[in-house]
């Protein structure tokens, strides 16, 4: 029944085009000794991409269609396991074929989500008190290159309370993927963690599989009642990967040539993130890094658009402003009643902070008032944003009034009366 | 409808799908390709040498040359009838609780189910036999809700003029039951149920006349009632860079705005948000009715990660049923979160049909698209000398923040409203992060428009002062000009800014904004004296507090006015005589 095909008409990049009939879209094919799949047809003439890149395939080597689409094995056996972009061992390990999933299934039903109400604690001030991570969120890093992001996300891998965690690398280099191996093993939490590794020396289309694979399995654990949490790094690499086999595609580039539907590849794995109604969920925390330093710039500024806000780390620092968790609502009433207010009134005299710096270094004459937000601005930097402070949150916030006491009269702070008899500390 | 037209699959390319057609087809047609044992859904977007190129709404993946494809000779069209209320469809109108009841958590392609409830209704005939009717007069309503459902002739009917031959009595029948029989002057029949279809790209205008939008349309949003004002059939636009606030903005809109029913398109945007929807608005009631929020609400979803074709269609799916409430004597608002999505969508098709792209590859014909799209708003009079309308506002989400790319610029030239969210205002945490200069409005708004512009200048002025107090510092400026720049902070401190998580800030109605900006610009146009900035400073300190207190106290209660008297008695301590 495998039919076997000698004549390949034509290679470009990573696409190979082959005569065949009754081949189905988006169907896994082996050409070579690499795996490739159907992403194009038209009559007979069917467009496979190699997953090992084309060098050196030849005209006459043989391809053979599997009559089935991209799958990857699901089960407890992948546990403490390290895999590459096309599913196949990096690490001893055997290889696992039984109870083979689909690899970017379908996306599931609005109406059978629910909104995710459980806070995801880490011990980082500027998460925990400002931006709370909440189960079934996904949130990028966005991270200028050389900033410590894989430390920050290893470091929240550690602390957070889940069942499993799934790690794709893409494009990663060998030195971080040996860094998550070491710090996963040396914490214990190897047991529990399945990584899903593409090196920057790997093929690209095996970077473009690696979001896939680790999703399609977090999904299958998280409907097995697990809290998952997904970390994918880094974003940016995979839609570089996409970006290339766009063009050698020859679709018409919309924006620094990125194709057109970089936003739907990326909505459509991001919106893997979920909390199942009966059933667990998935959190997703990716590393999206800014070529210079640039927000608008296609990749992050399409992710900002579809994740549930972002951490903007600079200089070894969350910043406070334009790092946004759009979820915190949904957990920040519960956690004490003067959170949020709390929150607000700190960020808010922080930008004023901002201010003030500008004018300090513009030589200006500082008036009491710029002072006072100076000595804050110091304060909060020292105290709250290092990201080497290892608070809990209601430390945190207890801090946040005694720094507020120590800079300002209760009426400068712009919070509630109510709240300030409350909870503004008594001087000593 | 004649015979069925079938083809054969030649070529796929992403959701685009080639058939081979032996027949008459048309452009816009619906069909179906038939892969294992399931119909997908699809539009014939161009014709080209015998071969139909179709833009599939559901993912291709095992679509094979050879496959067959189906025709219906009809265009993309949604049902309308009652049972619509309070419902959640995603773009093809297929409805999501109900479709999980079937396939459980995953969204299975192929699966189309009926979007109007096999449901009995109470049925009160309007005509009686033997009178004249025209497509959209009313034969008879049922109760739906809040509201008396107009069951009306289908609006698509080729004649005008009917004679109703039957009318069923008053009594329960189910939707899909005939309730009329009518006939043309030829003698030709046609009988009637509840329910009738409508493509949803063609707009329904079975109205005497549309009339200029001139009444204000109460947001119950400080910034937007007062400053920038949105009428009843008007259009409004809300771009902004991602984590501006849209999405807040709009959901604030949608349930506090004072319409009849809130229609909300959530068309590639995540799916957790209009989650957030399904689970707080049936716990939330309507100020208006006591009802629950959900009664007036009808949700189109469809999410980033469901297929791109069916996401172009959402938006046509709300707007009809929209003009289908319309056409009931109501006011509708849609909204549109977000329209850039939708034209993504578009260019992403234009890309595979290799079409010469416009700017950033979106399709030449994008204005022109949205401008029809935005056109479809309107305020009406119905034959029955009925006022009603549909207001749209739709979200903009520019790359980058840059308010200079197509899909905000096409969408600027025809809306009658900007409302545009700043980057430095949510940084900031101040929301609603309207930019309240930048912005504009063309329509008439709840507040004299002489005291907003003077209130306006005062912003303007006290930025102005703001920037030159970044070169000059605060010493280098005088007395005056630090107490104008004062008044503008305090006016967008205590008016355009908005606390939406607090129960009684969140909506401020037309009564209480009149009586509060009443106030404020007295405040703002007094004269004071101080003798230091310092002073200033605390002063306005103070009394932003105290403002801020009274806006959390409820309006006309022994507290508000109490709050009042505080603020007077505190500021007129320092105005000069």
């Amino acid at each position: 029944m495998q039919k076997i095909y000698t004549k390949i008409e034509s290679i470009v990049g990573n696409v190979v085009v082959v005569k065949a009939d009754g081949v189905r879209n988006g169907d896994l094919a082996m050409v070579g000794n690499s795996f490739a799949n159907v992403i194009k047809l038209d009559n007979d003439r069917v467009y496979l991409q190699v997953f090992s890149g084309t060098q050196g395939i030849s005209t006459t080597d043989p391809v053979k269609f599997l009559g089935k689409p991209m799958m990857v094995s699901y089960s407890d056996k992948l546990l403490g396991r390290v895999f590459n972009g096309a599913g196949m061992p990096r690490d001893k390990g055997p290889e696992l074929t039984d109870n083979m999933i689909v690899i970017g299934g379908p996306s599931a039903n609005p109406a059978k989500r629910i909104v995710p109400k459980k806070m995801i604690r880490t011990g980082i001030p500027m998460i925990d008190m400002f931006n709370t991570l909440v189960e079934s969120q996904k949130l990028p890093i966005f991270s200028v290159s050389g900033e410590p992001y894989n430390e920050l996300l290893a470091r929240i891998a550690m602390q957070a309370e889940v069942d499993i965690i799934v790690l794709g690398g893409m494009g990663l280099k060998h030195d971080d993927y040996l860094f998550f191996k070491d710090t996963l093993e040396k914490s214990g939490a190897m047991g529990h963690t399945v990584m899903f590794i593409h090196t920057a020396s790997d093929p690209t289309v095996e970077c473009t599989l690696v979001p896939d694979m680790s999703l399609a399995v977090a999904e299958k654990f998280a409907l097995d009642g697990k809290k998952v949490l997904v970390l994918l790094t880094d974003m940016t690499n995979y839609a570089d990967a996409q970006k290339e086999t766009a063009i050698t595609m020859e679709q018409v580039p919309s924006n620094r040539g990125y194709p057109g539907d970089l936003y739907s590849c990326l909505a459509s794995r991001y919106e893997k993130a979920v909390a199942f109604e009966g059933s667990g969920s998935i959190t997703i925390l990716s590393v999206t890094t800014m070529p210079g330093d640039d927000v608008t710039h296609p990749v992050p500024d399409n992710t900002g658009y579809i994740t549930e806000g972002q951490y903007y780390l600079k200089n070894g620092r969350i910043e406070p402003f334009g790092s946004l968790s759009r979820l915190k609502q949904n957990v920040n009433k519960d956690t004490r009643d003067d959170h949020r207010a709390l929150m607000d009134a700190m960020i808010k005299l922080y930008s004023s902070y901002n201010e003030s710096l500008e004018k300090k270094s513009m030589g200006f004459m500082m008036s009491e008032w710029d002072e006072k937000l100076l000595k804050y601005g110091e304060l909060f930097e020292s105290k709250l944003m290092d990201l080497s402070v290892n608070i809990s949150l209601e430390e945190a916030l207890d801090l946040g009034w005694e720094i507020l006491a120590e800079c300002f009269e209760p009426n400068e702070t712009g919070l509630k009366t109510n709240l300030i008899s409350e909870r503004w500390p008594k001087k000593v | 409808m004649g015979k069925n037209i079938s083809g054969v699959v030649t070529g796929v390319n992403g959701n685009l799908v080639f058939v081979k057609v032996d027949g008459s087809i048309k452009k816009n047609e619906v069909g179906y390709i038939l892969v294992d044992g399931k119909k997908l859904k699809g539009e014939i977007i161009r014709i080209n040498n015998g071969v139909a190129s179709m833009q599939i709404y559901e993912m291709t993946e095992g679509i094979k040359v050879g496959d067959k494809a189906e025709f219906t000779n009809e265009l993309m069209s949604v049902r309308l009838g009652p049972g619509l209320l309070s419902r959640v469809f995603d773009g093809l109108q297929n409805p999501l609780p109900e479709l999980a009841e079937k396939c459980g958590f995953f969204l299975e392609r192929g699966e189309y189910l009926n979007p109007i409830p096999d449901k009995d209704w109470e049925f009160t005939p309007k005509v009686k036999a033997g009178d004249t009717v025209m497509p959209a007069d009313t034969l008879g309503t049922v109760p739906e809700g809040l509201f008396e459902h107009r069951i009306m002739v289908p609006f698509g009917l080729k004649n005008v003029r009917w004679t109703v031959e039957k009318i069923a009595e008053k009594g329960t029948y189910n939707v899909e039951d005939t309730i009329a029989v009518i006939k043309d002057d030829k003698g030709n029949t046609k009988e009637l149920s509840m329910v009738f279809s409508w493509p949803i790209k063609k707009a329904i205008t079975n109205y005497e006349k549309r009339l200029r939008p001139d009444e204000p349309l109460i947001t119950k949003i400080r910034c937007i009632d007062t400053f920038l004002p949105v009428a009843k059939g008007g259009t409004f636009c809300v771009p902004g860079p991602f984590g501006a606030g849209k999405t807040v903005l709009q959901h604030m809109e949608a349930k506090n705005t004072d319409v009849d029913i809130v229609i909300v398109a959530a068309c590639g945007e995540r799916a957790g948000e209009v989650v957030e929807i399904l689970k707080e608005f049936p716990e939330l009631t309507d100020p208006r009715t006591g009802r629950s929020l959900m009664e007036r609400t009808i949700i189109i979803c469809n999410t980033s990660s469901m297929p791109v074709a069916s996401r172009e269609a959402s938006v046509y799916t709300a707007i009809t049923l929209a003009e289908y409430y319309r056409q009931m004597g109501l006011n509708v608002l849609m909204l549109a979160d977000s329209t850039s999505r939708w034209a993504q969508a578009m260019r992403e098709m234009s890309g595979r049909l290799e079409e010469i792209p416009g700017e950033e590859a979106f399709p030449a014909y994008l204005e022109s698209v949205i401008a029809s799209f935005y056109e479809r708003a309107g305020k009406v009079r119905l034959r029955t000398g009925e006022i009603a309308s549909v207001t749209i506002g739709g979200t903009v989400s520019p790359a980058g923040g840059n308010f200079e790319e197509p899909v905000t610029q096409a969408t600027l030239k025809v809306v009658g409203a900007f409302h545009g969210l700043s980057r430095e205002r949510s940084d900031a945490r101040k929301y609603p992060a309207i930019h309240p200069i930048d912005s504009w409005s063309k329509y008439k708004g709840i507040v004299d428009m002489e005291k907003v512009e003077h209130a306006r200048e005062i912003l303007v002025r006290s930025i102005e002062i703001n920037q030159m107090m970044m070169v000059v510092g605060e010493e280098g400026t005088s007395n005056e000009d630090y107490i104008l720049y004062q008044k503008g902070e305090l006016l967008d401190a205590v008016y355009l800014q908005q606390n939406s998580f607090d129960p009684i800030d969140a909506s401020c109605d037309t009564d209480r904004q009149k009586y509060v900006f009443g106030l404020l610009y007295t405040i703002l146009t007094e004269n004071y004296s101080f003798t230091s900035k310092r002073e200033i400073r605390l002063f306005f300190n103070q009394l932003r507090q105290e403002l801020l207190d009274w806006h959390t106290t409820a309006f006309d209660t022994k507290e508000f006015y109490d709050q009042e008297q505080v603020i007077k008695d505190f500021y007129l301590k320092k105005v000069i005589k």
